[in-house]
């Protein structure tokens, strides 16, 4: 019944994709995660009137943030050719997609980091001052678990933006379900292949927002 | 066991230099409570502030258990802060954690073991009376209760001073009482030095043995609770003792009672420790051709003795009144003359 609905799906070939834009996702969510982290961290303890607070870093880490969540991803990925090349010696398959991938998303996430951070009362900050906390336990111990549901709700936004642009990425020779949709599908005009790829990554998000809304639940206690 | 020495805070505002704290001298001893009263922007924020090193005075000393706070940096100001802790108005717990991780937060700072950590928050626990609340999140406790974590939370590291940042202020006037009488409690058995910030005399009233008044940055006025109670001389500070002795209707009740007696003398008896204990009105009656109405009464209990403030109207002959007037003046009782009919 399913291969009468997709004829020309072959689902060794689909899975296959699936896994790549799995992959690729994974990856760059989970180092998206980390240095979104630290740059939101960065811009947050170097603004005005905080631990770090020192304007000159913060206009630069500021100011490569800004132009790299405006440039459109699909240019972004051309623009970053030479660099994947010198990488990772190619620029064809999922890995070669990764620095685009990461670049792209880390900016976006650093501000959603900045933005957690911020809705910390700061009274919170100036208690744990006065227990003679150190900056490093006071980013352990008050920042990070205290900003956590809106890092895990940010991070739940960004990974499912990633998908979007792993199947931009495939276009161009990334592989994934993006790739396969525009190859397999719409240049052979084969649309139940492109369906059928559109239906999986749509399961993705789904499962995806559900994790990221399941955990965000689970550590607010507020 | 505190000592502040000519202390000036200057502030760069939009607005320009904003004086905060202006040459302020206190000195406080070990196991005294001391209050700090003042309207906000008086300054006595900041001025706490300057005690645990989270606000560093432009000029001046600050020195708190021999530590000289206004000088000292990195991990000396933090180990010193370990001596030196602080409750707040609203609480600042962290809602990540239960009450127990909450407690046992200043713990890890001081990198105490786990196995003493859990005892030691057993034993806060008990002292600040939470026990069953111990695996509840600050969201699910009253505001009592989250000023009881914070108190439990600023013992700890078994703190020499304890600096209450307007730490009632948020709550209503049963539980404030309640976290009132907490804080005399652990004065009493820890034998721990107190500072308090507030702009209730109620607080003041209390549990201070002394109090500082703060208007513009400047202390103004200083001395023993009951001394300023009785003998107020700024204009701020019968301000301040008026919301405890005279409540805001008396005013309104005493006007409307003058109306209704319209011959005679109203006046207002203040009294202090044992002349509040002595037969007076007995002895006006007795030795003086007047009548006496008794129109309204209080007397407050305050941490060095009783202070009361009772509104009589006296009817009679001229004379008669005047050396009743007199007579009460040599008891020492202190008397103001509200209205001559």
């Amino acid at each position: 019944m399913l291969n009468e609905l997709f004829p020309n799906v072959r689902w060794e070939k689909m899975w296959e994709a699936t896994v790549e834009t799995l992959y690729m996702t994974g990856i760059s969510v989970i180092a998206t995660f980390i240095l979104g982290i630290i740059l939101g961290l960065l811009l947050f303890l170097t603004a005005k009137e905080n631990i770090w607070e020192n304007m000159l870093i913060n206009k630069i880490i500021s100011g490569f943030v800004n132009i790299f969540r405006s440039i459109p991803f699909i240019i972004l990925i051309v623009l970053l050719i030479p660099f994947t090349k010198l990488l990772l010696g190619t620029m064809i398959g999922e890995n070669a997609a990764l620095p685009a991938l990461i670049i792209g998303a880390a900016p976006f996430y650093a501000r959603m980091v900045e933005i957690g951070l911020r809705e910390i009362d700061k009274g919170v900050i100036e208690a744990a001052r006065s227990m003679g906390a150190k900056t490093s336990t006071i980013i352990w111990k008050v920042l990070l678990p205290e900003s956590m549901p809106a890092l895990v709700s940010g991070i739940t936004v960004t990974a499912i933006a990633l998908v979007g642009y792993t199947a931009m990425a495939g276009v161009i020779g990334a592989g994934g379900l993006g790739n396969l949709a525009y190859l397999d599908g719409f240049q052979r005009s084969r649309n139940d292949v492109t369906l059928m790829a559109t239906i999986i990554i749509l399961v993705i998000v789904f499962i995806i927002q559900f994790i990221g809304d399941f955990i965000t639940n689970k550590l607010d206690k507020r | 066991m505190i000592s502040i020495q000519n202390v000036k805070k200057i502030y760069a505002s939009s607005k320009g230099k904003v004086t905060a704290v202006d040459h302020v001298s206190l000195e406080i001893k070990e196991g005294e409570i001391f209050g700090v009263i003042g309207y906000s922007g008086a300054g006595k924020s900041t001025l706490i502030r300057m005690l645990n090193g989270l606000e560093i005075p432009t000029s001046g000393s600050v020195v708190v258990a021999e530590k000289k706070v206004s000088k000292i940096k990195g991990s000396e100001l933090r180990k010193a802060r370990q001596e030196i802790s602080m409750i707040f108005q609203h609480f600042n717990l962290l809602w990540s954690r239960t009450v127990r991780e909450n407690i046992a937060f200043p713990l890890e700072i001081a990198r105490i073991p786990k196995s003493q950590r859990l005892k030691r928050v057993d034993e806060l626990i008990k002292l600040v009376g939470l026990e069953g609340r111990e695996d509840a999140y600050p969201s699910q406790l009253s505001g009592g209760q989250k000023q009881r974590v914070g108190i439990a939370r600023a013992l700890a590291n078994n703190p020499k001073v304890l600096l209450c940042d307007e730490a009632t202020s948020a709550l209503d006037p049963q539980t404030t009482d309640s976290i009132l009488e907490l804080l005399v409690d652990i004065n009493k058995r820890l034998g721990l030095t107190i500072v308090l910030i507030t702009h209730e005399m109620h607080v003041i009233r209390k549990i201070c043995h002394r109090v500082a008044v703060m208007e513009e940055g400047k202390v103004v006025e200083i001395g023993p609770v009951l001394e300023v109670f009785k003998n107020p001389q700024e204009q701020i500070t019968k301000r301040f003792v008026q919301q405890v002795t005279e409540p805001e209707e008396t005013r309104e009740t005493i006007e409307h009672l003058i109306a209704l007696y319209p011959t005679g003398t109203v006046v207002q008896l203040g009294f202090v420790g044992e002349t509040a204990e002595q037969p007076l009105i007995t002895n006006l009656i007795r030795n003086f051709e007047v009548t006496v109405n008794i129109l309204q009464g209080k007397i407050s209990q305050t941490q060095n003795g009783s202070y009361g403030t009772l509104f009589i109207h006296l009817d009679g002959n001229q004379n008669d009144i005047a050396k009743a007037i007199e007579f009460i003046q040599s008891q020492q009782v202190g008397v103001e003359v509200i209205k001559n009919a």
